[in-house]
This record gives structure tokens, sequence and C-alpha cells, in this order.
């Protein structure tokens, strides 16, 4: 780690938010045009569906920002032994002020209190930095970019959920997490990606729920029994007839995965993290030296 | 595919019907939520907003040489506004609004009241709808912050769907309403 190049890293960081926030990872990309070719003709479903395609290739090629929304960043890094966090932290946020000027980020971090927007997306918990130690000898670093209005539309549940008769098995978590998609409606950008967490608490469910999102979109859950919730999830959900922008349509949901963290004897959360079409995420393996070795997604 | 050209008249507002797709052409306001906290809190708007469609939206702008220069500017959730859009309606007569998710039943009521129309941009497609930004006109309440603030945008064919019209009819609480049903079905 002593290698690292700080301007190296410093580039690489760059290249991952420009990425990240301008190109929609491919995984997405064919949900996406799968949803698209699914929905009814000269429908305002399909209306929807074809601005969201003709957006994924503008973005990309004018380097632009696929949703002005660029929401909370959020970094994951896997870590060696012995690395220096603070010194990680420092250039992270030189390059989100330089993304910022840029314009690949908007000018997004507001003081909670006074409304002071300073203009360069730094501030108490922005940006949301996760260290992982890891047994290898460079980085890994992924980014998530989650906008507000999908943020907004997550929900945790405390089980059992009389209002639904939903108890603590996966019947009961099966009921809640479709509740959630009802509520949801087309108010978090739909057709969206769920992140569950099944257990924690409340604090860890989210986070979990996040780190799902994680996931490539064509994996298979190892848990057998989650792999097909997955699969039930998405497949009912596209049958209440939300559609995409919630205008009526066949797609209402790309995609789902959960997760499982242990739990008190006394607690039983469903922790639920919509995510936009936007889905903007990306991952690069760094060299030791610091600059980008491969991409992840 | 319907037009709506500048000036907009409420007359053209009553002939939209929920279900239409329809393509803009002329002046944007934005506003989103400090905007309408400070309009309900007391303060008069900076501009005449007679006539106008306001647009729930948060742009990326970057200025150049003194210029504007739209980056990204797609709609932002409308429900948040929910308290307060029927009373900018009645009290500053705008006969638009642009947003995104839909809104609730004071804002319906509002549209039926008020003669105004509620339409839905595609949300999370800011690389197409700020490819409809001709140009930036002007900047108010800047003090807001960025994505806060009131720009004044010119468009041309820009494109949004009728879902909440003036005769009070919404297509979200028909959605709701239906997929309510169908899920209870299905649990």
């Amino acid at each position: 780690m002593a290698d690292i190049d700080e301007q190296q890293l410093f580039d690489s960081i760059l290249e991952l938010i420009k990425t990240t926030s301008t190109v929609i990872p491919d995984d997405v990309q064919k949900v996406i045009l799968e949803g698209l070719a699914r929905e009814e003709k000269n429908t305002t479903a399909e209306y929807a569906m074809n601005i969201i395609k003709s957006n994924i290739e503008i973005a990309k090629k004018k380097i632009q920002p696929l949703c002005q929304d660029t929401g909370t960043i959020i970094f994951y890094v896997d870590v060696p032994k012995g690395f220096v966090q603070s010194d990680f932290k420092k250039v992270c946020e030189k390059a989100v002020v330089k993304a910022t000027e840029l314009g690949y980020l908007r000018q997004n971090s507001v003081d909670t209190l006074t409304g002071e927007n300073k203009g360069m997306n730094i501030g108490p918990g922005h940006p949301s930095i996760h260290f992982h130690e890891h047994d290898k000898d460079h980085l890994d670093m992924r980014l998530m970019l989650k906008g507000g209005g999908c943020e907004n539309v997550g929900a945790q549940y405390a089980m059992p959920y009389n209002a639904l008769n939903a108890g603590r098995d996966l019947e009961g978590v099966r009921k809640v997490i479709l509740d959630a998609v009802q509520k949801a409606q087309g108010k978090g950008c739909g057709p969206g990606v769920l992140g569950v967490c099944v257990g924690g608490d409340r604090g860890s469910g989210y986070t979990h729920s996040k780190e799902q999102l994680f996931r490539k979109l064509d994996d298979t859950n190892e848990i057998s029994q989650l792999a097909e919730l997955e699969q039930d999830i998405v497949q009912t959900a596209n049958k209440l007839g939300i559609g995409p922008m919630g205008f009526g349509g066949r797609t209402t949901l790309l995609g789902c995965k959960i997760g499982t963290l242990n739990r008190l004897p006394a607690s039983y959360y469903v922790s639920i993290s919509y995510m936009c079409w936007a889905y903007r995420r990306q991952g690069v393996n760094l060299k030791t030296s610091g600059e980008i070795n491969k991409w992840l997604y | 595919m319907k037009k709506l050209n500048y000036p907009f008249k409420k007359e053209d507002m009553l002939d939209l019907k929920v279900g239409d797709m329809v393509l803009i052409t002329g002046k944007l306001f934005t506003g989103r939520d400090a905007v309408h906290k400070r309009i309900h809190d007391g303060q008069k708007p900076p501009v005449d907003l007679k006539d106008q469609i306001i647009y729930h939206c948060g742009p990326v702008v970057l200025e150049k040489d003194g210029k504007y220069e739209v980056k990204a500017a797609g709609p932002t959730t409308s429900i948040r506004e929910e308290p307060y859009q029927w009373e900018v309606m009645r009290d500053y007569g705008i006969i638009g609004v642009i947003g995104k998710g839909g809104m609730g039943p004071k804002t319906l009521k509002g549209c039926k009241d008020y003669g105004c129309v509620y339409l839905h941009a595609i949300g999370g497609a800011a690389q197409v709808l700020a490819e409809k930004i001709k140009s930036v006109d002007n900047v108010y309440w800047e003090d807001l912050g960025s994505p806060e603030a009131i720009w004044e945008l010119s468009v041309e064919e820009f494109p949004v769907v009728v879902t909440m019209d003036a005769h009070g009819n919404s297509l979200h609480e028909k959605v709701e309403q239906d997929s309510d049903e169908v899920l209870k079905g299905l649990l």
C-alpha cells in the first residue's frame, strides 16, 4: 500500500465517479431493454421506457449525468491490512469536489438545520465511505449514487406486521415487500430494483439492504429459499400493473435482491431500499499503484 | 401527440385529458421544496407566475464565461409539494405543474378549482429533458442553492404526459386503486 500514488488514486476515484454518474451498467441496461420490449405498443408505458432508453444513450455519449439527482455518494472500499483510512478519505473528498465542479455531480449536500449548500458535496456524512479490510494488497472500490426520490420510498417493517397479517417467516416477508412496492407506486422512478435485508437492527438492516444492490442483477442467491423469493417478488410485482413511472404497465420491478443478518430474539426487521431505473453503481479493481486495473460491473 | 405553446392559456389546459402525451414549447420556471416552502411562509415569488408552468426540478447547472449551461434537468418527486401547490394555483395563477410521481387530493382539487393540469415528465431522464432546454434566461432566489433556485428556462418540444387534469381525473389515483385490488388477490 505504500506504493500508492496519491495523484493516481485521485484520478481513479474521479474516473469512477464520472462513469458511475454517466453510464448505466450492462446488467441494468439489459433488464431495461427487456422491460421496454415487454410493454404494450403505443402506450404511455412504452413511451416512458423509450425515453429512458434514449436517456441512457445520450448520457453515455455526452458524458453527462444520467439523472440530475446524483444522489448520496456511497463508497464501499476493500482495503489491504495497515491501510490508512484518513488519507484515503482526504483524496476521496478532493475527487468529489472536482467531480462536482465538472458537473458529474450536482451540488447536492445541504446543511440540515440552516439549509446552506456549500456546493461541494462535502459535510457530515457526505460522502459516505465504508471500509472493509481484505487479505489482498490492492484496493477494490465500489460506488453507488443513490437519488433522493428512490431513497424516500424505502421502508422498514418490524415483524409481525399486523396490518397485513404478516408474520415472522418468508411468507410474511413476501407480504411486506409487496406492500412496499404498492406504496411506492411510481414515486421512486420505476421500474426499480429492490435491495432487501431480513434481520439485523434498524441501522444495519438498511445498510445491508443497500449492499444487496451491489450484487449483479443476473446472479443467483446462494440460499435457495431466497432465490425463489427474489424471483417471486419480481413476477408478482409485475402483475400489479403499476408500470414505468406509475403510468400503468407490465414492468414495475426489474429485480429484487435479498440478504439476511442475524437478529435478536425480540426483533425481526425487513428493510427495503428501492433503487430507481437510473441504477448508478460501478466499481474498480486498482493496481497497487492506484491505477485502474479493471472495472467490476 | 398534443402541443402546448407559449404564451400558455387556461383554455388549452382545460382541453387536456389524463393520458394525453404533450410537447411543450416556451417558458418554464423551476421551483421545488424550498421555493414552495418560502412562498407558503408568505414571501411573494420574484416573478409573475400568472398563466405560467412551474417545473419541479433541481437541475445541474454550470456557469461558463458568465453564461449558464444546463447539464442535467429531470423532474423531482412532486408529492412533497402537496401541502403547498394548490395555494400557488390560487394565489399566483399557475396553470401547469410539471413533475414526477403524481400528487394527491389537495392538488387534484386545486387543478379543478383553478384550471391547472399536472404534467408528468419521465423521472431520471435528465439528458433527454436537458436537450429540450434551449436557453437559461434568468435565475432567482439563488440563495437557496443551485438545485433549489428558480431557473427561468426556454424549452422546445419538452415531452410530458398528462396524469392529472383540470376535470378531477388522476391517473395516479386510478393506478393505485387498481394495483391495490390486484395485490389483495395475490397476498
